[in-house]
């Protein structure tokens, strides 16, 4: 099988008065057709810098990152990026948020207006299509970002910390919704987190990179031995613990 | 609604006491400012040639009402304000807009633009009567100067300093520079853009009055300088009166529209 994203030995530096740092050293990582996985690394090593290399808001000064053989555009890419927070417009009701990315690509057709709508049904959020995004949930809010994301159906999701901002319970809740989400879609995606519990409870592999200049440290294939996986019940597999500690113990062998 | 306890029901009362209370001292401070001039004119404790009276205002304005040439000062002034405010508003937001999109070109003019919005406006009035003439066009020109470079600045800011994140979710999701400027910059600028207008009006307001002192035959900054030199105190004060009822209009009017906005958020 061919990968869908290849990252091919990617270094870059950052560039400021006072010097250069070096964020990423020699990258190089593939994606099979419909995987999750998951980076994960101390704070700081550049693993955000990496999905910004990636969906190509960030230019590599070396090494080549190909999407399907080609390399990518983001203006014509169909990468979808989850941030942090989810950003939703306060001016614009709920429904008109998750057609931003179609406003702005000018594809708000029929077809794609229709397919919004369904998602916005299938994840619970139809009672609040013309809702300011002030009146919902954290968990909510969050839905309507990915919603946002996957209506201009990207070939591959990249998150950046999105349960981050949430707390713990709504975390664990909207990590399952959204892990369940991207089964049912079947959305190849790429999770960043510091969060080595998320990253094994979602991920069929998990990258671990090093401190900064970070380069990949080793490489976990997550088998939790389970027919139907979702992030909840992943979380109660006797494997959990020992692939927890294997992470904990690589990410803590260099700091 | 659940019923509201005594204590509860005692303190909405006490609030509602304090707020009547004070809007009725206002008044009163004001009728009383008005009654203790009356008097001093009528008692000649102050000399009412110079001071005026407000029955000789009031007796004025009527009288001006009557031959309509009031209507006319009045209109000219306010056609005039405006004028320059709609310039204003659309020079401002153009001017920022352009900074915004070039950091390059806004880092060069930084220091002129604060160098011209320090400059005490009222300077330029005579030269801009001796390039522009004595007309119309100079006196909303010199409107507009008063307000212009101040509006740039706020507005500018106020533009860079909306959320840089929100700029990357444009980018992640294939927008251009153009997109985070109408999907993102301008709609939440709204509010800012509506409060920076506010305080514009009265500013243009003024840069009318400075220019119709210098070279106008009409408006109230014509009555107020053609009344001084004829001695025609009631004149001026009326016409003082005037403006502070047209700025306070002015500053009302765009006040409720942001309200209005703020509310529909």
């Amino acid at each position: 099988m061919k990968p869908l994203l290849e990252v091919r030995d990617v270094s870059l530096s950052y560039h400021t008065l006072q010097g250069e740092t070096t964020a990423l050293s020699h990258i190089s990582l593939t994606l099979m057709p419909g995987e999750f996985l998951a980076i994960v690394g101390p704070s700081g090593c550049g693993k955000s810098t990496l999905l910004n290399l990636i969906c190509g808001l960030l230019e590599a000064e070396q090494g080549t990152i190909l999407m399907d053989g080609s390399p990518v555009q983001p203006q014509t890419s169909r990468i979808g990026y989850m941030l942090q927070k989810d950003h939703l417009l306060e001016w614009r009701s709920v429904y008109k948020n998750v057609l931003l990315g179609l406003e702005i690509r000018g594809e708000v057709t029929p077809e794609k207006k229709a397919l919004a709508e369904e998602m916005l049904k299938t994840y619970g959020l139809d009672k609040f299509k013309n809702a300011r995004p002030s009146q919902l949930s954290g968990g909510m809010r969050q839905r309507a970002a990915l919603i946002r994301t996957l209506a201009l159906k990207p070939d591959l999701l990249l998150l950046d910390e999105p349960f981050s901002a949430l707390d713990y319970q709504t975390r664990l809740n909207v990590s399952d919704d959204i892990g369940k989400i991207l089964k049912k879609e079947h959305k190849p995606a790429i999770l960043v987190t510091h969060d080595i519990s998320e990253a094994i409870s979602m991920a069929d592999r998990v990258i671990i990179l090093s401190a900064r200049p970070a380069v990949v440290q080793k490489i976990v294939t997550i088998d939790l031995g389970m027919e139907e996986r979702t992030p909840l019940s992943s979380r109660n597999a006797p494997e959990f613990k020992s692939y927890f500690n294997l992470i904990w113990k690589e990410l803590n062998q260099n700091a | 609604m659940p019923e509201l306890s005594s204590a509860q029901k005692k303190y909405l009362l006490r609030h509602k006491h304090e707020k009547q209370f004070i809007a009725a001292m206002r008044v009163l401070l004001f009728a009383a400012f008005l009654l203790l001039w009356e008097t001093s004119a009528r008692l000649g404790w102050i000399d009412s040639f110079i001071f005026s009276s407000p029955c000789q205002i009031g007796e004025t304005f009527v009288n001006m009402c009557m031959d309509q040439s009031l209507f006319t000062h009045i209109g000219i002034t306010l056609k005039e304000t405006l004028l320059s405010f709609l310039f204003v508003v659309v020079l401002g937001i153009g001017i920022a807009v352009l900074l915004w999109t070039s950091p390059k070109l806004s880092a060069i003019l930084e220091p002129y633009l604060v160098v011209l919005n320090s400059l005490p406006k009222s300077a330029l009035a005579p030269l801009l009567i001796v390039w522009l003439g004595a007309n119309e066009r100079t006196i909303v020109v010199a409107g507009m100067s008063v307000a212009i470079f101040g509006s740039i600045i706020s507005l500018h800011t106020g533009f860079q300093e909306v959320d840089p994140e929100k700029g990357k979710l444009i980018a992640t999701l294939g927008g251009t520079k153009k997109d985070e400027l109408l999907k993102i910059v301008l709609p939440s600028s709204v509010p800012l853009i509506l409060s920076v207008m506010k305080v514009n009006i009265g500013l243009c307001l003024v840069g009318v009055i400075i220019g119709e002192f210098i070279g106008a035959r009409q408006g109230l900054g014509y009555l107020i300088i053609y009344g001084s030199q004829t001695f025609k105190l009631t004149w001026v004060l009326m016409s003082i009166v005037i403006l502070c009822v047209i700025a306070m209009g002015l500053y009302g009017i765009l006040g409720l529209i942001e309200r209005k906005y703020l509310r529909r958020m």
